[in-house]
């Protein structure tokens, strides 16, 4: 026991303060070289440094590979390569916007590491009535899990913090949850990528000071998606990020097509003092911001403080979920 | 507070819940003679088992449209 308190502890200091240390260097190096993209829900011309991804993967890979010096064990260096190939593929959609399809497609291929090593386990656990044996249908569910968790996260990725926040707030939940099952290994590496991801939050929230751009987003979801698999916790994993799902239920259902966000109309538009307030264009898909601010308008931190909460609801469901997974009816 | 997108989560919280008990006491136990290849009782369990997400998304779908509407009302 005592050595994994020594690893939680190593763990959650590399990941936190790798990326408290480098992101202002990080963002210094792409203002320099004019990286930025424009706030465009703030009334002044404001230009943010993007992507924060590369500060992300360093925190991340960084403490895993540390963890996996502690525990050498399969599922770890699942979640290392994983993790290296969902910020390949956010890499690629910052440096050239790709297709709707492309981020679903290529993220099914970053399930591969996961299958090669057989750091699965084919039984889906239920909170209360126990597991379900499915050995062919988890093999998709792997190769679905990581395009799901991946697209999740990056399509909350619409305000100031939001992405870094929702993350922080279900990995320190999934985190709990593996601790609670006793799952001791995947839960430092969770409580990594919620160490991670809690140091870029302190500079991506409102005023955000950089963007993660796909790379980031994508890696924070790959990360989180192959936590869930190798940990066994996929149910425990989707509740706790509850909101980001909802998100991409409405878009989808709203939309009823793949496609990528760029692409659609814009739900929201602003007010003359730059609230954020629904549009009246009936075309325009429901979104989750969309769903908070149709009733009046509120400002990008109101939002961003409300879709926070709506993530502490979910992850408190999770953990409550996880003490029903210890009950069989 | 918006109450009813907290009670949105909480109904899709419930509605996972029991569908996992579902498919754990009904669709998972599915054996159908030895016979027949194993490859089609996996089907037919897939097949249950998208009729259940069907069944989940058209829930959720009415419940976001009336949340939508009232909200945009008030």
């Amino acid at each position: 026991m005592e050595e994994k308190i020594i690893a939680a502890i190593i763990v959650s200091a590399i990941a936190f303060f790798a990326i408290y240390a480098f992101t202002p260097i990080l963002i210094k190096f792409l203002q320099k070289r004019n990286l930025t993209v424009k706030d465009v829900n703030k009334s002044d011309n404001v230009m943010i440094p993007r992507p924060g991804g590369i500060s992300i993967l360093i925190g991340i890979v960084a403490s895993e590979i540390t963890l996996y010096f502690f525990f050498p064990i399969s599922e770890i260096l699942a979640i290392i390569i994983t993790s290296i190939l969902g910020f390949s593929v956010g890499i690629v959609d910052d440096r050239k916007t790709m297709g709707g399809w492309f981020k679903p497609l290529a993220l099914a291929f970053c399930a591969a590491p996961i299958l090669l090593l057989g750091a699965y386990d084919s039984n889906l656990d239920f909170p209360l009535f126990g597991s379900v044996k499915i050995p062919s249908l988890y093999l998709a569910l792997v190769v679905f899990m990581i395009p799901i968790t991946g697209n999740t996260i990056n399509s909350i990725d619409v305000l100031n913090g939001v992405a870094s926040g929702v993350t922080t707030i279900a990995s320190f939940a999934l985190a709990i949850s593996l601790f609670i099952l006793q799952n001791y290994e995947i839960g430092l590496a969770c409580l990594g990528l919620a160490f991670a991801s809690l140091a870029f939050y302190k500079y991506h929230k409102f005023p955000s000071r950089i963007f993660p751009g796909d790379s980031g987003s994508v890696m924070f979801g790959a990360t989180y998606g192959v936590i869930a698999i190798v940990g066994g916790v996929e149910v425990i994993a989707a509740i706790a990020i509850l909101p980001a799902i909802i998100n991409s239920f409405l878009f989808l259902s709203s939309v009823k097509k793949i496609v990528e966000h760029r692409e659609i109309k814009n739900p929201t538009s602003h007010t003359d003092d730059f609230k954020l307030k629904s549009t009246n264009d009936n075309h325009a898909p429901i979104t989750l911001v969309r769903l908070l601010i149709a009733k009046k308008p509120l400002s990008e931190k109101q939002i961003c403080n409300e879709i926070l909460k709506l993530s502490a609801f979910s992850g408190v469901l999770a953990v409550i979920t996880t003490f029903m997974m210890l009950v069989t009816i | 507070m918006n109450v009813k997108i907290y009670s949105f989560i909480f109904v899709m919280w419930v509605l996972i819940i029991i569908g996992g008990g579902i498919v754990v006491e009904f669709v998972g136990p599915i054996s159908l003679s030895e016979d027949i290849e194993p490859m089609i009782t996996s089907g037919i369990k897939v097949v249950l088992a998208l009729f259940l997400i069907f069944i989940w998304i058209f829930t959720l779908t009415k419940i976001k449209n009336w949340i939508f509407k009232s909200q945009a009302k008030s």
